[in-house]
């Protein structure tokens, strides 16, 4: 137990002196996360609004893909996401390989499921005879999928919850893909990893101990705003 | 639909292009290092990477893996560069043409560390009857089961010794040294580390040194270029640059005093230009 009351009292320092490298790597944490997040975001609202409201031959099965993508392993996304983009692979030109851009699109690939799964139930739950209603009022197209967006306006804001809590703890795909190199790719997950395995464990709680608190204000932060829509 | 689905394709060539507009510029800069845990837990890298980017001008990229899977990702072309432990592999793609201008770098030794208690008896002894002692009294050993460096040599020693090690006192962790240590710790089983990792890490666990100084457990690193006439993305300059980074006699100066002056004791010994 001494050790982690010595691992709280060295983030309370490391948090107060801004000891600038894990001021950097958190702010990359935020960044990659927070990047991947609204890249899904942009991918899977609408993705999941066609797959709950389309109808098209071979539309359960999809479903049943992203649903299954929900539980993506994140090593399995890092994997593939490698294949892809070392120097050798199909995406080797782009040079991505251990760079923050290499582990936005493996998250991406980790939280675009998660996001498209929540968005096409929450777009499901909605009164069928809710959008007829707004079809007939002469709406187009695009202005139905407004309204339809501020109906499921709630259960959106958990999928970015769920979407963002999923890629900020997730630490096998940005270790492959990233490399946790010093100053570039080093996020706080990679790096309590190393913490552990080097022996440093009051770091290592340190580290662990601003993720959570990290996550716990953006999640927080959600919270708020979706809780204001619900008021409204 | 169709052109639908083309407006989504050029969406992600497009947002591919934007992210990869840092990494173009840096393609010529990049040189990727892979290397063994020891280089990186032991803090080495940590100390001579911003010497090296200072010097050159490059920037080193260290992916941190077991000996083994650097050396596969030198067969891959997917590093410049190679520092590794594991001289057999070593000679291997070196005969394959995989490697090229592979020099000596430095050593240290591996140790045979397990708790105090000595439950298998056997401080001291030749480090094949050690590993016979263990595996008759069937007390618990650590292995790193990732074909690193250390775990080929700790095979061979299993060789020499004529056991194929097996059996419920016989576990591999798969990870690095450093995580390996920890769980020999925390289960009070044997393992054989090198030295480097295990004083860096020693304050915080309880496994004691049994045995050191054997001739057999010598610990060499070289480091070598990845052929860049075998792998047109190699970046050549860039790992020449760190193989001559390497060898060069400032960089061995660091070598030769890093964590003396934290663990007592120098964590590697420079050997550049000896003869093998």
């Amino acid at each position: 137990m001494e050790s982690v009351w010595k691992g709280i009292q060295e983030a309370v320092r490391l948090l107060l002196t801004g000891d600038p490298e894990v001021l950097r790597i958190t702010l990359l944490t935020l960044k990659v996360s927070g990047t991947a997040t609204l890249i899904s975001l942009v991918m899977g609202i609408p993705l999941g609004a066609f797959l709950a409201l389309g109808r098209f031959p071979g539309r359960r099965f999809l479903m049943s893909l992203v649903n299954t993508g929900m539980g993506m392993p994140p090593v399995v996304a890092g994997l593939w996401v490698t294949l892809f983009m070392w120097r050798n692979g199909p995406l080797g030109f782009f040079h991505l390989m251990y760079t923050p851009a290499a582990m936005i699109i493996a998250q991406s690939v980790i939280a675009a499921p998660i996001i498209t799964g929540i968005s096409a139930a929450a777009f499901q739950q909605v009164n069928g005879r809710l959008r007829l209603q707004i079809l007939a009022l002469g709406a187009s197209k695009l202005q139905t999928g407004l309204l339809l967006l501020r109906e499921v306006r709630l259960p959106l804001m958990a999928a970015v919850m769920a979407g963002f809590g999923g890629v900020i703890s997730e630490v096998g795909a940005s270790t492959m893909v990233g490399g946790n190199v010093l100053g570039r790719t080093r996020v706080l997950t990679t790096a309590t990893v190393m913490e552990v395995s080097k022996g440093n464990y009051d770091i290592a709680i340190a580290l662990s101990v601003i993720l959570m608190v990290l996550a716990y204000g953006v999640t927080l932060t959600l919270t708020i705003l979706q809780q204001r829509g619900n008021r409204t | 639909m169709f052109t639908k689905n083309r407006l989504w394709v050029i969406m992600l060539i497009v947002l591919m292009v934007m992210l990869s507009a840092s990494g173009c510029t840096r393609a010529n800069q990049e040189v990727i290092l892979a290397t063994t845990t020891s280089t990186t837990d032991s803090g080495l890298l940590d100390v001579l990477k911003p010497e090296f980017d200072k010097q050159t001008g490059y920037d080193l990229t260290i992916v941190s893996v077991g000996s083994g899977a650097a050396i596969a990702m030198g067969e891959k072309g997917e590093a410049d560069a190679l520092l590794v432990h594991s001289p057999k592999d070593e000679q291997r793609i070196e005969d394959a043409g995989v490697a090229v201008s592979r020099q000596i770098v430095m050593h240290n030794d591996f140790v045979l560390v397990g708790p105090a208690d000595d439950p298998a008896g056997i401080k001291d002894k030749p480090v094949a009857e050690a590993f016979k002692a263990i595996a008759e009294k069937q007390a618990l050993f650590l292995s790193r089961g990732d074909e690193s460096g250390t775990h080929k040599k700790e095979l061979g020693i299993w060789e020499k010794a004529g056991i194929t090690p097996a059996g419920e006192w016989y576990q591999e962790t798969g990870t690095g040294m450093g995580a390996t240590l920890n769980v020999a710790a925390e289960k009070k089983g044997y393992t054989l580390t090198d030295r480097a990792t295990y004083l860096a890490l020693q304050e915080n666990m309880d496994l004691q040194i049994l045995l050191e100084g054997d001739q057999e457990l010598l610990n060499i690193y070289h480091v070598m270029q990845v052929n860049p006439e075998k792998f047109a993305k190699v970046n050549a300059k860039g790992g020449k640059a760190f193989v001559d980074f390497m060898v060069a006699p400032e960089t061995q100066e660091i070598i030769k005093t890093f964590g003396a002056d934290k663990y007592g004791q120098p964590l590697f010994f420079p050997d550049a230009g000896k003869e093998e």
